[in-house]
């Protein structure tokens, strides 16, 4: 299942501080978008926009052409937008499979398909939160949105942090959602090189601003661009 | 694992048996035991609330006592029948949870404190004004029960209010053991730990805390009516500040979020209570107050976790053996 998202004139922030400023943006459904930017742009903000978790100050957002800028976060989950969050917020005192238990919801992904993903955590599904690798706890943050059935998936720099062959594990996972579960992904990461690999479109934030949107080919082939826009390599 | 399985179920018969022991080696003081079984149930239903949802709250007296006054105003006004006055004692005080609960559960910390607090303080005020209804500062007084299912007297031996105690004790702990280990009972736990996480998997964080509060609300209300049922009096301490506070205290003395913390919170106090009170009337509250400060010191989780630390002590002392 998946649904499309349109965004529109997005102005929003933490109460009164206002960080993003008329953000647009449109994926279609099934697709991919990477959201690129330095530390301070806005990439969590916007999630936690689209979330119903800021103070929004203007704009719309459809979901599926169904307006969800005044529901609840509640609602939004129910609806299909999942949510991976940069801290993972893992229940530290619940179990892999108590996680997954909570965040269940009707026509989500059965554990048995999140554990066919994940091999790692059908091993540790008995384990408590608190009692997770990173990498681990990563997996079962995604683990978590699957479960709960979502038409579109936000992460927020899941792989930040962890060692790299985890890095590569996680990769591939995500590819294979990509690939086989048609669910809409948009992506946030530091991590340029994998971002452009794995998305088709891609969205650069710089002040709560977009300077930069189009196809992820297109930030591949020009370097300069690249750099212009990421300021790769000037530390 | 076959093992830990059987540690663990005679673990789970331990405070039943003992209960069972207790009526028939103390037949003289069946009162004490009808007593600590009550103070066990209102503190395992602020253990709902508070330990496993996190609801900061001072105002579980509120329902101990509105389940009180209302079993015991049945009784007089309506029908002897306890196990009628029972039910409407739970029915009002999940009524009263639900629409008290509507009305604070939004916020958090400090303010639902307060207004935990203020609930109880209007609700204790009223008690104390409306002198016709509840007898004011003499209590209520003349409560007759009919025998429960026409047979077992309520009488000055307490045999019957020892085992209707009992009973309701063991029918509340089996649904709050189903509960918490129910995906319900999972998601309170997650809501404590962190409500946005939650409602940004889709719970509706509102409504969860609304219904575990509405049923600890019921549970305190029961916990009442055993007390107005046991004693056949209702006083105008049953709604007081300090009622909520001392359950509170033989929750955190025992240990949040295992059910079994009240059953040893309780019992410890009301023992301690009963035996020191014996020596010296001021000394109680000093023995209560250093073991609290000891546990919370202490022991992390209550003096539940008295075994496990002493545990911990002998495996650190014999590791530093062995270096």
């Amino acid at each position: 299942m998946t649904s499309s998202l349109e965004v529109d004139d997005l102005v929003s922030g933490w109460g009164r501080t206002v960080v993003l400023n008329g953000v647009s943006l449109t994926a279609t459904p099934g697709s991919t978008l990477a959201i690129l930017g330095r530390n301070g742009a806005g990439k969590t903000t916007l999630f936690a926009t689209l979330m119903g978790l800021t103070t929004l100050h203007g704009g719309t957002i459809l979901m599926g052409g169904r307006a969800i800028d005044a529901l609840p976060t509640h609602r939004r989950a129910r609806l299909g937008l999942g949510y991976v969050s940069q801290e993972r917020e893992i229940f530290s005192s619940l179990t892999v499979m108590e996680n997954l238990a909570v965040a269940a919801l009707p026509g989500g992904w059965p554990p048995e398909r999140v554990f066919a993903l994940f091999p790692l955590l059908a091993e540790r599904r008995r384990t408590t939160g608190n009692r997770l690798s990173g990498g681990e706890q990563q997996m079962l943050a995604i683990a978590r949105a699957l479960v709960g059935g979502p038409k579109i998936l936000l992460l927020d720099e899941p792989l930040e942090g962890l060692a790299p062959i985890v890095v590569e594990n996680l990769f591939e996972a995500l590819l294979a959602i990509r690939d086989n579960a048609g669910v809409t992904m948009i992506l946030a990461e530091q991590k340029v090189d994998f971002a452009l690999a794995f998305a088709e479109d891609a969205l650069v934030l710089e002040r709560g601003c977009i300077v930069f949107r189009g196809r992820t080919a297109e930030l591949r082939a020009d370097e300069a661009l690249q750099h212009r826009l990421l300021a790769i390599g000037e530390l | 694992m076959r093992r830990a399985r059987v540690v663990a179920a005679i673990g789970h018969a331990v405070p039943w048996a003992i209960a069972v022991v207790y009526f028939f080696a103390v037949p003289s003081d069946l009162d004490f035991g009808t007593q600590v079984m009550i103070w066990i149930l209102f503190a395992m239903s602020l253990d709902l609330a508070l330990g496993y949802a996190g609801i900061l709250t001072l105002g579980q007296a509120a329902f101990f006592g509105l389940g009180a006054y209302t079993a015991g105003l049945f009784a007089i006004h309506l029908s002897p029948d306890p196990l009628l006055g029972h039910l409407a004692a739970i029915g009002v005080t999940m009524l009263v949870g639900a629409l008290t609960g509507a009305m604070i559960l939004h916020t958090t910390g400090v303010t639902l404190l307060m207004l935990t607090l203020a609930i109880v303080s209007v609700l204790s005020q009223y008690a104390n004004q409306a002198t016709d209804l509840t007898g004011g500062d003499n209590g209520l007084q003349g409560i007759r029960l009919d025998p429960i299912f026409g047979v077992f007297e309520f009488n000055i031996f307490g045999k019957t209010a020892y085992f209707y105690a009992l009973v309701v004790l063991f029918g509340w702990f089996v649904l709050a053991r189903r509960i918490v280990h129910s995906p319900f009972g999972r998601s309170l736990d997650g809501i404590r730990q962190n409500p946005h996480r939650m409602r940004a998997i889709g719970t509706p964080v509102w409504w969860r805390l609304l219904a575990i509060y509405t049923i600890s609300a019921a549970m305190a209300g029961s916990a009442g009516a055993l007390s107005a049922h046991a004693t056949r009096f209702v006083g105008l301490s049953v709604l007081d500040l300090l009622t909520s506070g001392t359950v509170t205290v033989a929750l955190i003395l025992g240990g949040t979020r295992r059910l079994y913390g009240g059953f040893i919170g309780a019992t410890i106090y009301l023992v301690v209570q009963d035996y020191s009170a014996k020596i010296s009337p001021f000394f109680w509250e000093f023995v209560v107050g250093g073991l609290l400060i000891a546990t919370v010191l202490l022991l992390e989780g209550g003096l539940l976790d008295f075994g496990p630390a002493v545990l911990r002590l002998r495996d650190r002392w014999q590791a530093g053996q062995r270096r």
